[in-house]
């Protein structure tokens, strides 16, 4: 098989030049230029353990490079749990052959054979004593040719750094406060800018007095283009307070565009909509009972701590540098080409650290504020940055979810027959994936483009889609998905995407069925499950928890919740133990986690553990609240999040399978956690609460 | 503001020139560099600005320029010299106590006034003392482990 027909690993096989991924510095480091970005989750970490593996390095010598349009190789988007499968093993190959590049090399100049040499932390070492080393043999042109696929990478069994738990490289400029994140950086003759967003959803601005703005010290310019207003300052607290003067003397045209809050789900239903049937398999088994239930999330926020930052520099009439957060700075890019009408190669996109994301929040909106912004700025760059307000009410939000479970359960109380149908709207809302720019202010310029409806990336991963299917061996099996083609909240991913609703309502409904049949919910699952990696998390975390020994106490409960993420990735079982006082508490979770081959330990267990505590969070308190026009959070207070008195325990228990691939962890926990608080809920009080998030509302009026 | 305001940040006198209303966290990161106090609401309500002042943490946001003139204010870069980290940020690395770091700063800030006047506090005392701060990415219970670890460490 020639070079250019072998299949590469992960993105090598569409970014195959190993220049692309590497380079090895005469100083003594290496250069990695993954195409996928830091996001608070770890991943430049884990992937420069994988380099610093193949090439026998020390973790020390790898200098991670952050992704740049105009270097960096193109991994799409930093989503979906994929960087180590996709990027990861990338690296692992593309540093598996420039080792083996570079041995040629040394064994030409040393005059030795290759299987002769060994690497000692980039020492190459002939069994003769001779040696030379990566940094003396440093040549960019060594490494300006294909992968090939020829070089096999390590056996796990002879890993050293991988699997390791690498401490975090990121972690100290975040812990002493140097200068990381994007909303650091200055550039010489910088201005700051705001945008004051449209008073509600479909608003249209008729008129604004710009005078009053205009007068304030140190204001350079007033940006309007349609219903798109913005503002220029020299400096951030004159830019404010700019914004505050402009939003006060703006007179929008409102009208009612969203649903009615209180009749969502009904909303859901009767929507407009595409159905598509993700599997349909009929099964002779007859069902003795059936059983149905509906399960609901509402609409929720990516809500990241930091705010939303871009930095854009016209550097000239057709050429921008723009620096984000970004998930995916290819994508971002398109999304800009189209909105600006210019060239993607007119185009840079930086990317520099922002706060997590957890999901498709409004980094990518942010760039074009700044790009517009700073077509007034005279040639200066411009930082803008959302407001808080801003950054939660106009959130590309997690869609609102219904979701209908059904089953039959034959005379033994085993189910046969098994149907899942879910309504909303589509879990992306990305850029750089249709000929019209998703960038929210590019619906409010004077000729503004449309506002699309939300898509589901396709199966296997899916959008709303994912888990839908459940793991479990049911014989008869419908699964369908009704995706809304009106988009009155504007959605997009949020963490997990369908897999959170889905799995709720799937290990939901599973304890429902498993009490109609008389039967302990863990054995219920093993009942029905053949998948051996699935059996082995289920019965590690009942057995970490003591699920068999546990007590029941007055309002005090156990639940279990499972999914194996998309059906691809982490399978992850949760255990959650619960007390129901005025409120519910989750007092601990118990998770047994299968990745595959482990990276970083913790950095695996961090990811696992910090996805279950956010998805309490989603469980327990988190709601989107909304009038006819708008959403109506102003601040935190109207977004309550999970806070450091209410964090339950949570003990993560990583199942070793270095045989098995390496999948990502980011995503697996959240469905499974929110299944078993649920189940736990019931277990202590005795009622269903089917509509997400458990509130003492809810509880109340579930117990009717 | 002729003259400008005077106070005292991480031990060294500084004269800022800017409105008296500016809230601190501006004069802090765009007037003296000091990056590491980070702005992520401007209304009091998510703690990732707290610096000390004098001693207090308090959120930089919510506080004006005219309010820290002639007081000590120390940001998370004054807590401890670079070459040698406070305690609490030794703590923080050595328990791997964060994913992406944001809420930081201001967690370091209000832990360290904890310590000072409750040099053993309890893992209740401590959540307490946390519980302004918001954390998104569900580092609590690590970032409670290092506070714990660090009371136990010589300051």
């Amino acid at each position: 098989m020639s070079a250019a027909e072998a299949k590469l690993p992960g993105n090598l096989q569409a970014n195959r030049r190993l220049s692309q991924w590497v380079r090895i510095e005469p100083a003594g480091t290496v250069a990695v230029t993954p195409g996928k970005v830091e996001i608070g989750q770890g991943i430049l970490t884990a992937l420069a353990q994988i380099a610093a593996e193949e090439l026998d390095v020390g973790l020390a010598r790898i200098r991670m490079v952050p992704a740049t349009t105009a270097a960096s190789p193109n991994e799409g988007v930093t989503s979906g749990s994929l960087s180590i499968q996709d990027s990861g093993a990338a690296i692992r190959q593309a540093c598996a052959e420039t080792r083996a590049i570079y041995l040629a090399e040394a064994a030409a100049e040393l005059g030795v054979a290759v299987d002769a040499l060994r690497v000692e932390d980039g020492e190459i070492i002939a069994a003769n004593g001779r040696r030379t080393s990566y940094w003396a043999l440093a040549d960019d042109a060594l490494l300006d040719r294909e992968a090939t696929g020829q070089v096999a990478p390590k056996p796990p069994a002879a890993h050293r750094t991988v699997g390791r738990s690498a401490p975090r490289l990121d972690l100290p400029d975040k812990v002493l406060g140097r200068p990381r994140f994007i909303h650091d950086i200055e550039l010489p003759g910088m201005l700051h800018g705001r945008v004051v967003r449209p008073a509600s959803r479909g608003a249209r601005l008729v008129t604004v007095d710009e005078a009053a703005a205009r007068a304030l010290p140190g204001v350079v310019a007033v940006v309007r283009d349609g219903s798109f207003l913005g503002v220029l300052a020299e400096h951030e607290a004159q830019a404010i307070k700019a914004a505050e003067t402009l939003a006060a003397r703006a007179r929008w045209d409102e009208r009612d565009t969203l649903p009615d809050r209180g009749a969502l789900a009904q909303w859901l239903r009767t929507a407009e909509r595409e159905t598509t049937v993700i599997e349909e398999r009929a099964s002779d088994a007859r069902a003795a009972r059936t059983f149905s239930a509906t399960y609901t999330r509402p609409y929720t926020a990516h809500a990241s701590i930091g705010l939303s930052c871009a930095l854009a520099h016209w550097t000239a009439r057709d050429a921008l540098t723009v620096w984000t957060h970004s998930q995916g700075i290819y994508n971002l890019r398109a999304d800009l080409a189209l909105a600006l009408k210019l060239p993607p190669a007119r185009i840079t996109v930086q990317h520099a650290e922002g706060a997590g994301c957890y999901g498709h929040n409004p980094a990518d909106d942010v760039a074009l504020d700044a790009a517009l912004l700073a077509r007034a700025a005279g040639g200066r760059p411009v930082r803008a940055q959302w407001s808080r307000e801003d950054e939660l009410a106009w959130d590309p939000l997690g869609p609102a979810m219904v979701v209908d479970v059904s089953a039959g359960l034959d005379a033994e109380g085993r189910i046969v027959q098994w149907t899942l149908e879910n309504y909303s709207n589509g879990h992306s809302s990305r850029p750089g994936r249709a000929d019209q720019p998703t960038l929210l202010a590019a619906w409010h310029l004077a000729e503004p483009f449309p506002v699309l409806p939300a898509i589901n990336p396709p199966m296997p991963a899916g959008g709303q889609q994912r888990n839908a299917v459940p793991l479990y061996d049911f014989p008869g099996r419908r699964i369908a998905c009704h995706r809304v083609l009106e988009m009155p909240l504007r959605t997009s991913a949020l963490r997990a995407l369908g897999a959170f609703a889905n799995v709720y309502a799937i290990e939901t409904f599973m304890d429902e069925l498993a009490a109609a049949a008389g039967k302990d919910p863990v054995e219920y699952r093993l009942l029905h499950l053949a998948d051996p990696r699935g059996r082995a998390v289920i019965e590690a975390a009942a057995r970490r928890a003591g699920w068999s020994g546990r007590r029941k106490t007055e309002g005090r409960g156990f639940g279990i919740g499972f999914a194996k993420y998309k059906n691809l990735g982490t399978y992850c079982a949760v255990v959650a133990e619960v007390e129901a006082e005025r409120e519910i508490r989750v007092r601990r979770l118990t998770i047994a986690a299968d990745v595959g081959l482990v990276v970083n330990p913790d950095g695996a267990a961090n990811q696992i553990e910090g996805g279950a505590v956010q998805a309490a969070s989603w469980t327990l308190k988190e709601a989107v609240p909304f009038d006819r026009r708008r959403v109506t959070i102003a601040a935190w207070e109207d977004y309550p999040i999970l806070r450091f008195s209410e964090v339950p325990a949570v003990d993560v228990e990583l199942l070793n399978r270095p045989e098995e691939r390496a999948v990502g962890v980011g995503e697996g926990a959240q469905g499974p956690t929110a299944g078993a608080i649920g189940n736990a809920v019931f277990d202590a009080l005795g009622v269903r609460v089917r509509d997400l998030p458990i509130t003492p509302e809810r509880i109340v009026a579930a117990m009717g | 503001m002729a003259g400008g305001i005077t106070l005292t940040v991480n031990g060294k006198s500084r004269t800022v020139q800017a409105p008296q209303d500016t809230p601190l966290v501006h004069v802090l990161r765009n007037e003296l560099g000091l990056k590491g106090t980070r702005f992520g609401c401007g209304a009091n309500q998510c703690g990732a600005c707290h610096v000390l002042l004098d001693g207090h943490s308090v959120p930089a946001c919510d506080t004006p320029l005219w309010a820290a003139a002639g007081k000590h204010v120390v940001t998370v870069e004054g807590l401890a010299a670079p070459e040698r980290p406070h305690r609490l940020q030794r703590a923080l690395i050595e328990e791997q106590a964060g994913q992406c770091g944001f809420c930081l700063s201001g967690i370091l800030v209000s832990a360290a006034a904890l310590l000072e006047h409750n040099a053993a506090p309890t893992e209740a005392e401590v959540r307490a003392a946390l519980d302004r701060h918001l954390c998104r990415c569900g580092a609590h219970n690590r970032i409670v482990r290092a506070v714990l670890r660090a009371a136990t460490e010589a300051a």
